[in-house]
């Protein structure tokens, strides 16, 4: 077995760690880095850095924090946020990233996702997705360019092509539930997960480990925290705890002798 | 662990993985990673590691074309202390049936076959629970039971029971770590592995300290 994953998620600006409601309103949270060693200290199991202003002029930014990331940080990271090109991602995998996350430019050219999955292995590839409930009721959207851009793509039908095409997880954010702490989108996130077989981290809504014990019902792998934690209403630590106790595998602290 | 400072520890850099992780994690407990691109950088060095992600076959290849196959044989046989982490793990067997059947460097009996999740998602991607068989300095001040990251599809099935350090189950139980005599092989990864990996390499930065040779020139 492995145990359900805990996974902090830091939207990284200029090198600021800033958390939106709604994909809107930044606020500033501190810095990356010593955020990501709080959580490793404090037992994150993997850690993502979305650079969610980056654009190709600021790409040695996100080299930057990778390298900075990987002096102090010893659990899996991953970079996402303006990769566009397999050299992109081997820029920050080459710094130190285990894994590189893709959103707006596989929408625009899929056939990314292949190129970096043959060339660094499925395992490295991360296929984010930003989903929204269509007017209709039925039915998600996928977004691009941080929230701001339709793509017209069905999103369950874009995550199981992405799959197809060697993205080895998918990372799966609710812009209807993102930075509110209502809850996860149950019904997207059961939906993707009967759609494929790659582990899905859950992301968006998440206000108390009940709701993520909700999510995890459903078969994803992980669940992605952002808000909850950077406001200091909880930490990882004390999410665990929680939901140990509401009987969901997490891996605890070792302890030493 | 005061004995690991300054430790030197070969990386051995076959072309085919990423080793910034695991020079980072050599450094902050201590030791001195020296990354090797040709047997000759390892001169000096007290202990070899050698890690390795991708394709068994690729990595025997790079292993071959480099000179690395013999050194890390010579080495091993000579008492260097050494650890396989992953695929480097897997490459101290002698086969595997990834892709195609290859030979691997043959130090410890056995081959590498696939998975058997069952129910399970491959690959297995996470923190799994690492229960050890046997006491081993490798493993010194851990939890009998150590949370440890993992990433593959294939495992190692040593031919002696008593290589096997260690097991963790994903659809099935495997042989998650492997030590007979100098020769220790990890299918995790330490350095993703928090404090429990942190721990577990200064362990062996301290064995090769304790064990006190040299690579000779």
């Amino acid at each position: 077995m492995a145990f359900k994953r805990i996974i902090p998620c830091l939207d990284v600006d200029n090198g600021r760690v800033v958390k939106g409601i709604n994909f809107l309103d930044l606020r500033d949270a501190g810095d990356p880095v010593e955020l990501a060693e709080r959580y490793d200290h404090g037992g994150a199991d993997e850690i993502v850095f979305l650079d969610v202003t980056a654009t190709s002029s600021e790409r040695s930014t996100a080299v930057e924090l990778a390298s900075r990331v990987a002096e102090r940080i010893f659990v899996p990271f991953t970079i996402g946020g303006g990769i566009r090109s397999p050299e992109d991602a081997q820029a920050v995998l080459d710094a130190g990233a285990d894994k590189v996350a893709v959103n707006s430019a596989a929408v625009s050219d899929p056939d990314l996702i292949s190129r970096m999955a043959d060339r660094f292995g499925s395992q490295c590839v991360v296929l984010a997705v930003d989903a929204r409930l269509r007017a209709s009721g039925s039915g998600w959207e996928v977004f691009t360019a941080g929230g701001r851009k339709e793509s017209g793509r069905e999103a369950i039908e874009w995550i199981t092509e992405g799959v197809s095409l060697g993205a080895g997880e998918i990372l799966l954010t609710s812009m209807d539930r993102d930075g509110t702490q209502v809850g996860y989108d149950l019904d997207l996130l059961s939906a993707a997960v009967t759609a494929v077989s790659v582990p899905i981290i859950a992301s968006g809504g998440a206000g108390t480990a009940q709701h993520m014990a909700s999510a995890f019902d459903t078969g994803v792998d992980a669940a992605l925290l952002a808000s909850i934690l950077h406001d200091g209403d909880e930490t990882v630590g004390s999410v665990k705890e929680a939901l140990l106790g509401l009987g969901v595998d997490v891996r605890s602290l070792a302890n030493f002798s | 662990m005061q004995p690991t400072v300054g430790t030197k520890i070969a990386v051995i850099d076959h072309g085919t993985g990423n080793l910034t992780s695991l020079t980072r994690a050599l450094s902050k407990i201590g030791a001195t990673p020296v990354r090797c691109s040709s047997p000759g950088d390892a001169e000096g060095c007290a202990a070899v590691m050698l890690p390795g992600v991708g394709s068994f076959p690729n990595g025997m290849a790079a292993l071959s074309a480099t000179g690395f196959a013999q050194f890390i044989q010579s080495q091993a046989h000579a008492g260097i202390p050494l650890l396989g982490v992953c695929l480097g793990m897997q490459m101290l067997f002698e086969s595997s049936s990834e892709q195609r059947s290859t030979e691997g460097l043959g130090l410890l009996g056995g081959r590498v076959r696939p998975l058997a999740a069952g129910v399970q998602r491959l690959p297995h991607i996470g923190w799994s629970p690492v229960t050890w068989s046997i006491a081993s300095a490798l493993t010194a001040g851990l939890d009998a039971e150590a949370d440890m990251y993992h990433v593959h599809s294939f495992v190692a099935e040593p031919a002696a029971e008593e290589d096997v350090l260690g097991t963790a189950s994903h659809g099935e139980v495997f042989c998650s770590a492997v030590e007979r005599g100098n020769i220790y092989g990890v299918q995790f990864h330490p350095e993703k592995s928090s404090e429990a990996g942190l721990r577990l390499l200064a362990n062996f930065a301290e064995m090769a300290s304790v064990a006190n040779m040299k690579v000779p020139a």
